[in-house]
């Protein structure tokens, strides 16, 4: 039976990578994220985790190193964040495209300049396009079950695509929560063990990573777009099989009182729960406020996203990212355009908040809510702005 | 003493593994040292090999999609990190073999890259695999130069020579650097095993390669890799341009085991002068015999370093 524990978030995802029996892991620390990195460490010390942890000296090479073991054969994990996401950057769209099934935790961090630690999401949008499947936990049991679930759905044989999961940084991470850790033997009934397509073993020689010429390369491009558009069908049933296993379902997109609302707010990761409680404060006003939660980032869920604002009037896009010059926050910019060909269509307001770490109360909610209602005419909606702002 | 490499032929078959690991067809041009020396090194490693290569002339040469020249199982990643990957490799293949998920047998895992992407974009990742000690060998197949993207300057680049980005001109004359001692810095690593090699002395080269292959941590090889499309030599003097660098102490054969040196048999008691092996290369035919000078009085203080290195550095039994 699973145990109902007291962990810090990163600590909780390192025990969940372990029960996934990994045979490799290549992590280089970074703020937020270096918790994960020790916790690995410290179990492969203990002999409780039987794995190769590879000291690399930089997140370039750690994910160079995971590609490598993956490469091999071995099930390789990797944790990083902020700046150590963005060195990364060059290697990911080659892990997705050798179909290399790596998960990888990203503690979400603001990138720089100026240098922050805290938590936003501008490190792991700009990886949107690199062929990663991209999933957002909201608390620290998510953070568990995803880190799971991740290997499972890259691994699939119908998938074959590495995976990050992404977990606020300090927000997310560094919370000590009750999760339930399910047992050895209950991770190793829903996940079975790693069988690659190719190995590089001298008892079959293969060739991964060749170069392509304009002969091939948009056929491995569309081949790759394929692959990640069908991988949704897969997640829906490893999702589907977790919730059968464990009692807690999962969706591409999450609800929260929003079935006969007229004013949707939609976001992403941590917030979730924060603006949960705004939500019920809107409601006993009277307010026909309702949330979405996107945890499917990539594949991007749209038939889910459509339904999910089909009756509203308005909604509000959060963005935790900005995209400089751009239509808006890159969250905002995917649902407009998701929704476009839509006959009816709500009102979308983006406000772009929590930057570098800014606390973002159940008030700030409730003032987005409150501000979008008074804009009877839609005047400000299709427009970004950013929240709570000094001028 | 009988010269070995001139009865080369008749040795040969029985020194020199038939197997072509990298086959033939590969794209590399014509007179191209590095891809002779990458064939003799597969010969001499054997088929129980994973070999990570950078970006660069070798792996471009040998992996057009859909097709591949190589026989063992190869890896090609990205340009900075063929040591980085080979570490991932051997970490992979350490905890599978572990487990008990594949066959035990030993299998050696080989980074490679060109001296860009081994001293300039890759020294970092070669410095941390080699500091961690994963078992694996690593070669430098050093052409001196970008010769991939067209020829471009490297710190492997010798003072002089002209390339793209360091061209000679009205009032410049090529390289303004000394090339980088890429051996004595894995030395500084404490790598159990490093060595100099040239694939114009194929004997020296096999019998380096099997004892980087035998030593159970890390080994790096810098190979000499004579490219006469970007030395602007003739490509039938490849193998003969290999054999200059050697014998002028531009490039001596030398091996380092657990920090002792030891000078190869072929490097020549007295050096020739090094306009012997400037003088077919239009990478250097623009320098004053000034500047020839200047570059020869250097390659001497060089040579005697490594000679005192090898006289109180040696190994016990010698
Ligand atoms: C990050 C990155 N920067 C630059 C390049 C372009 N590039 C590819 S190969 C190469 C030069 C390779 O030189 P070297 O390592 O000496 O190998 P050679 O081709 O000479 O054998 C360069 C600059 C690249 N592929 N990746
Ligand atoms: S450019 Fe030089 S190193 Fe590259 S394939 Fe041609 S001869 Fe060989
Ligand atoms: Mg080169």
């Amino acid at each position: 039976m699973a145990k109902r524990v007291g962990l810090e978030v990163t600590v909780a995802v390192a025990e969940a990578v372990a029960l996934c029996r990994i045979d490799m892991a290549g992590v280089y620390p970074i703020t937020p994220q270096s918790h994960i990195a020790e916790h690995l460490s410290n179990m492969v010390a203990d002999g409780l985790l039987d794995a190769e942890f590879v000291t690399v000296e930089s997140e370039h090479s750690a994910m160079s190193a995971v590609i490598g073991a993956s490469g091999a054969g071995a099930r390789a994990y990797t944790a990083t964040a902020s700046q150590g996401l963005l060195l990364m950057n060059e290697l990911l769209p080659i892990a997705s495209a050798m179909r290399l099934p790596i998960c990888m935790a990203v503690a979400n961090r603001a990138v720089s300049g100026p240098l922050n630690i805290l938590n936003d999401h501008s490190d792991i949008m700009p990886q949107r396009d690199t062929g990663w499947i991209s999933l957002f936990a909201e608390n620290s049991q998510e953070a568990v079950d995803l880190s799971i679930q991740a290997f499972r759905i890259a691994e699939d044989q119908d998938v074959m695509l590495p995976v990050n999961v992404n977990i606020d940084g300090f927000q997310l991470t560094h919370m000590v929560e009750p999760v339930e850790m399910p047992t050895q033997e209950e991770v190793d009934q829903f996940l079975p063990p790693f069988v690659p397509h190719a190995t590089l073993h001298p008892s079959k020689p293969v060739t991964m990573g060749a170069f392509s010429m304009a002969d091939y390369f948009t056929e491995i491009m569309k081949a790759k777009d394929e692959a990640i558009r069908n991988s949704k069908k897969v997640i829906l049933d490893v999702w589907e099989e977790w919730g059968r296993l464990f009692g807690r379902s999962y969706k591409p997109v999450e609800s929260y009182k929003a079935d006969d609302a007229e004013t949707l707010i939609l976001t992403m990761g941590s917030m979730g729960e924060t603006a949960q409680l705004a939500i019920d404060e809107l409601r006993d006003k009277g307010v026909k406020a309702g949330l979405i939660k996107l945890r499917l980032w990539r594949p991007f869920p749209f038939a889910e996203i459509k339904a999910a604002v089909k009756n509203t009037k308005k909604l509000i896009v959060t963005d935790r990212a900005v995209s400089f010059g751009g239509p808006g926050g890159p969250v905002f910019s995917e649902i407009k355009s998701a929704l476009y060909a839509e006959t009816t269509r709500p009102a979308i307001y983006n406000y772009i908040y929590g930057l570098g770490g800014r606390d973002i109360t159940v008030h700030d909610f409730v003032g987005m809510f409150e501000k979008v209602l008074a804009d009877t005419e839609n005047s400000s909606a299709d427009t970004y702005e950013f929240w709570g702002v000094r001028e | 003493m009988m010269n070995i490499v001139e009865n080369f032929d008749l040795f040969a078959p029985r020194l020199i593994n038939k197997q072509e690991l990298l086959s033939s067809g590969h794209r590399a041009c014509s007179g191209c040292a590095e891809v002779l020396a990458v064939r003799l090194m597969c010969k001499a490693l054997g088929e129980n090999t994973v070999i990570a290569s950078a970006t660069g002339c070798m792996e471009i040469v040998s992996s057009m999609f859909p097709t591949t020249a190589w026989r063992v199982p190869w890896i090609h990643v990205a340009f900075e990190n063929a040591a980085a990957v080979a570490s991932g490799v051997e970490a992979g293949l350490k905890a599978l073999r572990k487990k008990g998920k594949i066959d035990d047998r030993y299998i050696k895992v080989v980074g490679m890259a060109g001296d860009g992407g081994t001293m300039d974009i890759g020294f970092q990742a070669l410095s941390g695999a080699m500091e961690r000690g994963h078992d694996m060998m690593y070669v430098c197949f050093d052409n001196e130069a970008y010769m991939n993207t067209g020829i471009q300057r490297s710190s492997g680049t010798p003072m002089g020579a002209s390339t793209t980005t360091a061209p000679a001109g009205k009032i410049s004359s090529g390289q303004k650097t000394w090339k980088k001692n890429m051996p004595d810095i894995m030395v500084a690593h404490n790598v159990p095993y490093v060595a100099t090699v040239c694939p114009s002395y194929p004997l020296d080269f096999i019998r380096k390669i099997e004892k980087a292959k035998s030593i159970k941590g890390p080994s790096y090889i810098h190979c000499f890799s004579v490219c006469p499309t970007g030395w602007r030599s003739p490509s039938h003097t490849a193998i003969s341009m290999g054999r200059l660098a050697v014998e002028t102490g531009v490039f001596p054969l030398f091996e380092v085991e657990n920090g002792h040196y030891r000078v190869s048999p072929d490097m020549p008691k007295i050096l020739k002068p090094i306009r012997d092996y400037f003088k077919p290369q239009g990478r250097f035919r623009h320098l004053t015999a000034e500047e020839i000078d200047l570059i020869q009085e250097r390659v001497i203080i060089e040579h005697k370093k490594l000679m005192e290195k090898a006289k109180y550095l040696k190994t016990g039994n010698e």
